[in-house]
C-alpha cells in the first residue's frame, strides 16, 4: 500500500441548492480496502457516482496511479479501471445474466455477438465466485435481491479493474452471500486491487476494511486505521458527538454493546 | 474460493459447469419441448405463438366465410399491401423498444412521398436519385425528432406530435395547389411494387434462406455444445428448421401460383431480416434493448444513451419514408393524403399485436411480419366479404385490445416474479 492508485482532493458538488460534496478528499492504494462511512445522505452515493462519471465533480481534482485525469462519463472511468456497484438501477431488468454481465464490452466475432464466449466467460466467472445460479438466460428481472448483487458485482470483475467502489453491497444480502462477497473482497484485496466499500454494517467493516474514511453532511469527518480505532470513536465522527444516539443506547443497555445490530 | 465450493461438485474448473438442479432441463426429448411450451404458457411468456394461433385462425374463419381468402391472387396481393406499413411497422418496433413512441410516422411518409414526387417529376432527377433523397429526408427528419428528444428532454410523445403536425404541413407545402402528382407507371418507383420475380427466383431465394438459418443453427449449436453449455438437440434444430422451412417455401409456392413473389414483400422481408438480426445479433441492438430496459443501468455501463436514442429515431423516420416510397409506387402518385390517413394507427397497432411491448425493452422485429398479416388479413377478408371501414375498424380495435392486454398481463406476471428478495 505504498502509492495511492486513486487520490482525491477537494471535491465538491451541489444539487441545486444542496451542497452533497464540499471539498472531500480521499484516498485509496492498492491493494487496500477503504470504507467510506457516514450517515444516511452524507454524500456517500454521490462521492462513488462523482468517481465513476455518472455525476461529475463541480470542482476538485482526481488523480489515477498519479496522473491528473478527468471523469465526465462512465466510460472514462471503465477506460482507467475503475470498476462500480452501484446502490442503485445497476441492471437491465430486460435482459438476461449473461447480457448484463457483458453490458456495454460485448465480445463479437465478425460483427456479431459472441454469445457463445459470452456465456461460457460468463459461467467460468460465476464459478470461480462460487455463485450457483439457475440459468444464466432468464431475465434478471426474475432474480432475487441477492442474486441481482452477486450479478452486479460479478459484472464489475470482468474488466480486471484496479480500482472497485462498492455502494452497500451486502445491504440486502443473506448470511451466506455477505460472507461470499467479504470473501470476494478480500480476494480483491489480495489481487492488488483497491476497494472503497461502503457499509452501515460495522461488522463487515471490521472484518474487511484497513482504513475507515468518515463522511458527514457532506464533509470529511475523520480517517481512521480500522484496527487501532474503536467502534465508539468512528460512531462519534459519524454522527458529530461523542453524545449520539448509538451511545446514549449503548449505555443505556450494555448487553448489546457489540458491534452487530 | 475452494472452502466455498460443495463438495458433491467434482468439477474441475476448466471441465464444463455442472448444471444448478434448480434448473429445469427439458429441451431434449419432444415431451420436455412441450413441457416447456407448457410452462411458458403459464409464466406468461408467450413469445409469438398467441399472433400465430390468432393469424390462422383469421384465414380459417375467412376462408370459410369466403372461398377466394385464401388464392393465390388474393395472397398476393395481400403480400404487397401490407410492405409499405410494415416498413413503418418495423421502425416504430425500434422506438418502442427505447420505451418511446413515435407519432410522427404516417407525416413523415407523407412527408417523404412528396420529397419524392417532387423530385423525380417537377425537378426531373431520375428516380432512383429521388428514392434515395426521401429515405435520406426520413433519415434527417428522425435524428432531428431524436436529438431534441435526447438532448432537450422533450418528451418524444411531444416533439413527434409536433412532427405529426408539421411534416404533414410540409407535404403540403411540396405537393402545393394541385395536391397530387402523378409518378411515371414505368419507372423505378412504379417498379418497387409492380414487380414479381419468376418462380425459380422465389425457390432459390427460399431455398438461401432456410439453407443459411439451418447452417448457422447447426454451427452455433455445435460451438456451444463444444463450449460445454447447453445446446439444442438434433431434434430441436430440425423442428426448428421446419417451423421456417414450412412457412417460406409454402408462402413461395403459392406466391408463384399467381405472379410470381412481390419485390415489395421481398423488401419488407428483407428488412424484417435485416433488423431483426440486428437487434439480436450486434451491439447496437443489445444496447438498444438496454436503454429500453433501463436507460440509467444503461448508461453507467458506459453506453451512448443519447446516440443510441437519436439513432433510433433517425432508423424509424427513415423506414418510415420508405414505406411512404412504397404507397406512392403502389397508387402511381403522391398525394396530400399519403401517409395521412390510417397508417399511424395501423403500424402502431401492428407492432404491438405482434408482440413488441409498449412498455419498452421487449420485443422483435418479426413483430412487423406477423403484425401487418394479422392486420392486413383481416382488411382483405373484410373487403371479399363487402364489408367496410366501421367493421374493420371495430375488428381492428379488438385485436390491438386483445393484443395489448396479453403484454400487460405478462409484464405484471413478470413483475411478480421480480419481487423475489
Ligand atoms: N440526484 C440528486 N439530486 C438532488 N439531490 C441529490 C441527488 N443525489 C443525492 N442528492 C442529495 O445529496 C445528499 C447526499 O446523498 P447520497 O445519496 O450521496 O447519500 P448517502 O451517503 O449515499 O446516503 P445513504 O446512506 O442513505 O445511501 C442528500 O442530501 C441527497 O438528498
Ligand atoms: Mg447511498
Amino acid at each position: 500500500m505504498s502509492t495511492p492508485v486513486l487520490e482525491l482532493s477537494g471535491i465538491s458538488k451541489n444539487f441545486g441548492a444542496v451542497q452533497a460534496l464540499n471539498q472531500v478528499d480521499l484516498t485509496v492504494s492498492a491493494g487496500e480496502v477503504v470504507a467510506l462511512l457516514g450517515d444516511n445522505g452524507a454524500g456517500k452515493s454521490t462521492l462513488v457516482k462523482v468517481i465513476a462519471g455518472v455525476n461529475p465533480a463541480d470542482s476538485g481534482d482526481v488523480l489515477f496511479e498519479g496522473q491528473q485525469v478527468s471523469i465526465n462519463r462512465p466510460a472514462d472511468a471503465q477506460r482507467l479501471g475503475i470498476a462500480t456497484i452501484y446502490q442503485d438501477l445497476a441492471l437491465c431488468d430486460n435482459l438476461d445474466i449473461v447480457a448484463n454481465l457483458f453490458l456495454g464490452v460485448e465480445k463479437t466475432a465478425f460483427g456479431a455477438l459472441d454469445e457463445v464466449e459470452m456465456e461460457r466467460r460468463a459461467l467460468k466467472l460465476l464459478d470461480s465466485l462460487s455463485v450457483k445460479m439457475p440459468s444464466l438466460r432468464v431475465p434478471v428481472a426474475s432474480l432475487s435481491g441477492g442474486q441481482r448483487q452477486i450479478i452486479a458485482i460479478a459484472r464489475s470483475l470482468l474488466g480486471e479493474p484496479k480500482v472497485v467502489l462498492l455502494d452497500e453491497p451486502t445491504a440486502a444480502l443473506g448470511v451466506a452471500q455477505t460472507a461470499q462477497v467479504l470473501d470476494l473482497i478480500e480476494r480483491l484485496r489480495d489481487r492488488g486491487l483497491g476497494v472503497i466499500l461502503i457499509s452501515h454494517n460495522m461488522a463487515d467493516v471490521r472484518a474487511v476494511a484497513d482504513r475507515a474514511a468518515v463522511l458527514r453532511l457532506g464533509r470529511n469527518a475523520g480517517d481512521f486505521n480500522v484496527e487501532e480505532t474503536s467502534y465508539e470513536q468512528i460512531v462519534a465522527a459519524i454522527t458529530g458527538a461523542s453524545d449520539n444516539p448509538v451511545s446514549r443506547r449503548s449505555e443505556r443497555t450494555p448487553a448489546t454493546r457489540t458491534e452487530e445490530a | 474460493m475452494a472452502q466455498q465450493t460443495p463438495v458433491s461438485n467434482d468439477t474441475a474448473n476448466d471441465a464444463p459447469v455442472a448444471q444448478d438442479p434448480r434448473l429445469i432441463v427439458t429441451r431434449t426429448t419432444p415431451a420436455g419441448i412441450l413441457a416447456t411450451l407448457r410452462r411458458r404458457i403459464r409464466g406468461g411468456e408467450l413469445g409469438p405463438l398467441p399472433v400465430i394461433v390468432g393469424l390462422i385462425l383469421i384465414c380459417v374463419v375467412f376462408q370459410l366465410l369466403h372461398e377466394r381468402f385464401l388464392s393465390p391472387q388474393n395472397l398476393s396481393n395481400l403480400t404487397v399491401q401490407v410492405a409499405a406499413v410494415g416498413l413503418m411497422t418495423t421502425g416504430v418496433i425500434m422506438v418502442l423498444l427505447l420505451g418511446e413512441i413515435d407519432l410522427s410516422i404516417g407525416s413523415v411518409a407523407g412527408a417523404a412521398s412528396a420529397v419524392l414526387a417532387v423530385l423525380a417529376v417537377r425537378v426531373g432527377i431520375p428516380e432512383w436519385g429521388a428514392i434515395a433523397a426521401a429515405a435520406g429526408a426520413g433519415l434527417v427528419i428522425g435524428i432531428l425528432h431524436g436529438t431534441i428528444f435526447a438532448k432537450i428532454g422533450v418528451p418524444a410523445f411531444v416533439v413527434t406530435l409536433a412532427g405529426l403536425l408539421g411534416w404533414q404541413g410540409v407535404q403540403l407545402q411540396l405537393l402545393g395547389s394541385d395536391g397530387t402528382v402523378n409518378i411515371s407507371d414505368t419507372g423505378a418507383i412504379a417498379a418497387l411494387t409492380h414487380t414479381y420475380f419468376v418462380p425459380s427466383f422465389g425457390w432459390g431465394i427460399a431455398v438461401v434462406a432456410v439453407g443459411v438459418f439451418v447452417a448457422f443453427t447447426l454451427v452455433g449449436e455445435r460451438r456451444r455444445a463444444a463450449a460445454g453449455l447447453v445446446a439444442m438437440s438434433p431434434l430441436e434444430i430440425a423442428v426448428r428448421s421446419l417451423a421456417l422451412a414450412v412457412p417460406v417455401f409454402g408462402s413461395v409456392y403459392v406466391l408463384n401460383q399467381y405472379k410470381g413473389v412481390p419485390l415489395a414483400f421481398l423488401i419488407f422481408v428483407g428488412f424484417v431480416v435485416a433488423f431483426d438480426l440486428m437487434l439480436r445479433k450486434t451491439r447496437y441492438g443489445r444496447m438498444v434493448f438496454a436503454v429500453g430496459g433501463g436507460a440509467e443501468a444503461a448508461r453507467r455501463a458506459g453506453i451512448n444513451v443519447d446516440l443510441i436514442r437519436i439513432s433510433v429515431f433517425g432508423l424509424a423516420s427513415m423506414l418510415s419514408a420508405m414505406g411512404g416510397i412504397l404507397l406512392v409506387s403502389r397508387s402511381f402518385s403522391a398525394s396530400l393524403d399519403t401517409g395521412a390517413g390510417e397508417e399511424l394507427m395501423m403500424a402502431i397497432a401492428a407492432a404491438v399485436i405482434g408482440g413488441t411491448s409498449l412498455f419498452g425493452g421487449r420485443g422483435n422485429a418479426y413483430s412487423a411480419l406477423l403484425g401487418g398479416l394479422v392486420l392486413g388479413a383481416i382488411t382483405s377478408g373484410l373487403y371479399l366479404l363487402q364489408m367496410g371501414t366501421p367493421v374493420r375498424f371495430m375488428i381492428t380495435a379488438l385485436v390491438l385490445l386483445i393484443a395489448v392486454t396479453l403484454d400487460a398481463m405478462s409484464r405484471r406476471s413478470r413483475r411478480v416474479h421480480a419481487r423475489g428478495g
